[in-house]
């Protein structure tokens, strides 16, 4: 089996926003033994895809934090986690985008509660197609893992084992509707 | 700016109150401290009096920790933990939660105990408390030990070392009282 690595892209032309209705940016992180899922219900991207440097940028509003609990929506946004009133955004931006097999990848910076880290995410790309509108979408599923505490997202509570309840490694999951600007 | 200085401790002779007081000394003329005297008719906290109009001690201090810049609060340690009624002054004050006046609220912990070590394990769960309500908790700490032996006659502390934590801790409170000043304009 081999792995075919294109770093010519084969991305549809045009420059694309997000549909944020359809959209999720999501994360998912292992707690108590099981695995607790939020999202942010107010989110922005957008893929230039005109020339041969292709972008693609993304933020998300951390007061837009959505679990099941308003407590605990409220807990996410304190300084104890995604500190809100100081850092209101969620962001990243692309440097490189790349067909690698099936796969696209897009490597850049994220930034949480004001620290850029780099990141590659990994996911899949979906042909055009045309919608009731006649406007041409695409589908873009991009996902990574990352160590929460490299942004100094640092709360936890000792288990009766000695053990931390919450885990550092946080999967992020975007799955965007993207639809072509006219 | 202003810091509302709550003590943990009811007695009128509080070593805790004490400790207020040397801290008050220590702030720049530019900051006003207003110490909390209403921490004893707080009523327990029952859901079913949390509703409007607030019982009066507990509007009052939701008022004042709304009017304040930061929080500067001194603890004993009873039975190695917060005070009750410090404790449940906090419990009426948190809800609801995504409203509360300590959210994002600059607070700095700081204790006082006649035991050995200072009300350090009362201060260390002060923090978790107050970080699980919002608040931004500065991470600095004093723990006056043996409390009846470190001030003086007119109240100062006779301890240089413990003068220049204190100090300190205003001075990590004042630096992200006045950060948080900026962040909001």
């Amino acid at each position: 089996m081999s792995t075919t690595t294109d770093t010519q892209t084969a991305l549809p032309v045009g420059t694309w926003t997000l549909d944020p209705i359809h959209s999720t940016i999501g994360f998912e992180v292992d707690y108590l033994g099981g695995t607790f899922r939020g999202q942010f219900r107010e989110t922005e991207a957008r893929l230039v895809a005109e020339g041969d440097s292709p972008v693609l940028t993304g933020s998300a509003k951390v007061a837009s934090v959505d679990v099941k609990d308003e407590n605990l929506n409220a807990h996410l946004q304190s300084p104890d986690f995604f500190d809100a009133e100081r850092y209101p955004e969620l962001s990243f931006e692309s440097s490189e985008i790349a067909n690698e097999g099936e796969e696209v990848v897009v490597r850049g910076g994220i930034t949480i509660r004001g620290v850029e880290k780099p990141v590659e995410l990994r996911g899949t790309i979906s042909e055009p197609i045309t919608d009731y509108t006649g406007r041409e979408r695409i589908g873009l599923r991009l996902e990574t893992t990352v160590d929460r505490t490299e942004f100094g997202v640092d709360w936890n509570a000792p288990l009766p084992d000695g053990n931390q309840a919450l885990q550092n490694d946080v999967s992020l999951a975007a799955e965007l509707y993207l639809v072509k600007e006219a | 700016m202003k810091v509302l200085a709550i003590s943990g401790s009811l007695r009128p002779d509080s070593y805790n109150t004490k400790l207020l007081r040397v801290a008050e000394e220590l702030l720049p003329p530019d900051v006003e401290l207003e110490l909390y005297d209403g921490l004893k008719a707080v009523p327990p906290y029952d859901d079913e009096d949390d509703v409007e109009p607030a019982p009066p001690a507990v509007a009052a201090l939701r008022q004042a920790l709304a009017n304040a810049d930061g929080v500067l609060i001194a603890t004993p340690e009873y039975n190695s933990s917060v005070p009750g009624q410090l404790k449940n002054a906090l419990d009426w004050v948190s809800r609801p939660l995504m409203k509360n006046p300590l959210r994002n609220k600059p607070v700095v912990v700081v204790g006082a105990s006649t035991g050995a070590f200072g009300a350090v394990w009362a201060q260390g769960e002060l923090r978790k408390v107050l970080s699980a309500i919002g608040a931004r908790v500065v991470d600095a700490e004093v723990a006056v030990g043996h409390a009846h032996t470190r001030f003086d006659e007119d109240g100062r502390l006779t301890d240089e070392s413990l003068q220049e934590q204190l100090q300190e801790s205003i001075d990590a409170l004042l630096l992200e009282m006045h950060t948080r000043a900026l962040v909001l304009v």
